[in-house]
């Protein structure tokens, strides 16, 4: 079992959701596939959006919905 | 009454501002701040700084009860909301009255009735103001809406009554499109702003944008004259200037008289814009909303009438009369004001927050540079991307456009991507020279002059 952590790109906010009121994207222990997408990054106001580069299973997210985040802060780990 | 200690309920640029002004006023000043600007320069400048809470703005900025607890605790008593934020929020305004601070603004109740799209054109109707052509009031009946835009002539304009940043807001080119595109906009509206309600407006194809500064003490009404904003990318203004080039000194007059007695029909008490579409084909101009606060390109105004608007309003919240009557406000030459943004106009505008490295601010005869830089300073990037303002005057447009790129050129920022080059290509664009432009000029013409966008 491999281990692939997935890091922000941006400063900013993040966002395990794409609007307040919407499910989450992924959860704990959800399947992945490279490309997916798994949380927002919003910076000054422009939301970007953070994207799985592995296939597996979502063993963690390391950051909480709508913690400030800095570049290369690991957001999730992804097993497999 | 007479204000001693106030407190700005904001943060960049526009905070150093207000710090400014009422320092030259003899103020003392409190700035709150986010845990993200505990190294803002408006923090630094400030007599005292207080920490309100988290970067998110609605856990700081937004926090109505935590700016009041601070503004209890320093002993403030008078709150500048700036613009953004709080500063047209009518309950923020009424929970700082009923606190016994003055509100640097309006009261609660003006901010309601002219913050709302559809009372504000009501107000401006019975104030002999034109309005684009469309619904009075907001729609209640779908099918009898949809016979009003057949009368107006499509294209039209759905809007939400609470509506702001574009959202809400559809176009429909016949019946048909009306009444698959209301139903969506009324639920995007709700939504976004929790109120549904929707107005209609013609579409003026090929519109300026212009709006009229007034000020008012709740006795005299003036204004100082107009600004152009027609240069915008996704509704947001990037180059304003003032006075407009496109206006004749007749329709000036009458422009501007019609946003005096918009302010006096609602006994208007501080600094105001009101904001106009302008139709070149035929010379007439339609009133489309109000702000009821200070706005980012108040400087250009400052720069051609000499008025220190922010000096005005907060001596009018002291509940001083206007230093200056309207027979006095006269205006010379020709100001424009860039934004420097952080983000770069070869990618797309994206944002680029970052360390502020080696920084040459530019200067000489008529250049005036608004911002919250300095050297070293990490830009957060949680708040929206304004570094600061350039401004320029000069005796002519044709001068004050020359100065500009003169200034540009100055102007060196190192660590970050900013908007200038996109400033300095507009000041070589041949339209904008000849002031041949409108609200759908530029987003055109970046496509299609992407390759002067970089910074060499």
């Amino acid at each position: 079992m491999e281990i692939h952590e997935v890091r922000a790109m941006l400063p900013g906010v993040f966002y395990r959701k794409p609007a307040p009121s919407d499910p989450n994207y992924k959860e704990e222990g959800d399947a992945v596939s490279k490309g997916d997408v798994i949380g927002l990054i919003e910076v000054m106001k422009s939301f970007h959006e953070v994207i799985s580069d592995a296939d597996g299973t979502i063993r963690a997210f390391k950051v909480e919905n709508e913690d400030a985040i800095m570049p290369g802060q690991v957001l999730a780990e992804i097993e497999g | 009454m007479s204000l001693s200690k106030i407190l700005i309920a904001n943060r960049g640029e526009i905070a150093v501002r207000i710090i400014r002004a009422a320092k030259e006023l003899g103020l003392k000043t409190v700035q709150v701040y986010s845990s993200a600007d505990e190294t803002s320069l408006a923090v630094q400048m400030a007599d005292e700084a207080v920490e309100i809470g988290p970067p998110a703005a609605k856990k700081s900025y937004l926090d109505i009860d935590a700016v009041l607890k601070a503004a209890r605790e320093t002993g403030a008593d008078a709150i500048h909301p700036g613009y953004g934020f709080l500063a047209e929020n009518a309950e923020f305004a009424d929970a700082v009255a009923a606190a016994g601070i003055t509100f640097v603004g309006p009261s609660g109740d003006v901010i309601r009735r002219m913050g709302d799209k559809a009372s504000a054109r009501q107000a401006a109707t019975e104030a002999g103001v034109p309005t684009v052509p469309g619904s009075q009031g907001v729609i209640d009946d779908l099918n009898e809406a949809c016979r009003l835009a057949e009368n107006i002539g499509f294209p039209v304009m759905i809007k939400a009554t609470a509506g702001g940043g574009g959202r809400g807001i559809r176009i429909a080119n016949s019946a048909g499109e009306f009444m698959a595109l209301a139903p969506q906009a009324s639920s995007e509206a709700e939504a976004a702003f929790g109120d549904g309600g929707l107005y209609l407006e013609k579409v003026i194809e090929r519109a300026r944008h212009i709006e009229v500064q007034i000020l008012g003490d709740g006795e005299n009404f003036i204004h100082c004259y107009e600004r152009e904003c027609s240069l915008q990318r996704r509704r947001q203004k990037v180059w304003e200037e003032a006075p407009s080039a496109a206006l004749s000194s007749d329709v000036r007059e009458r422009l501007c008289a019609s946003a005096v007695a918009l302010a006096a029909a609602v006994r208007y008490k501080g600094a105001g814009t009101i904001e106009y579409l302008y139709d070149d084909a035929s010379g007439d101009y339609y009133f489309i909303e109000m702000n009821t606060r200070i706005q980012v390109e108040h400087p250009v105004t400052e720069s051609i009438t000499g008025i220190d608007l922010l000096a005005e309003m907060i001596a009018v919240a002291g509940g001083q009369p206007l230093s200056v009557r309207q027979e006095d406000v006269t205006y010379r030459g020709h100001a424009i004001e860039v934004r420097i943004n952080a983000e770069d106009p070869a990618a797309n505008f994206m944002p680029f927050p970052g360390v502020v490295g080696d920084l040459r601010i530019p200067g000489g005869p008529g250049v005036r540079f608004d911002h919250m830089l300095y050297q070293g300073y990490q830009i957060p990037p949680f708040y929206d991307s304004l570094l600061g303002k350039l401004i320029v005057s000069a005796d002519s447009r044709e001068k004050a456009i020359i100065r500009l790129k003169r200034a540009i050129c100055e102007l060196g920022l190192d660590g970050l991507k900013t908007t200038a080059p996109l400033f300095k290509a507009l000041a070589e664009a041949p339209d904008v020279l000849s002031g041949d432009v409108h609200t759908k000029w530029l987003e055109p013409w970046l496509e299609a002059n992407s390759d002067k966008l970089s910074s060499q």
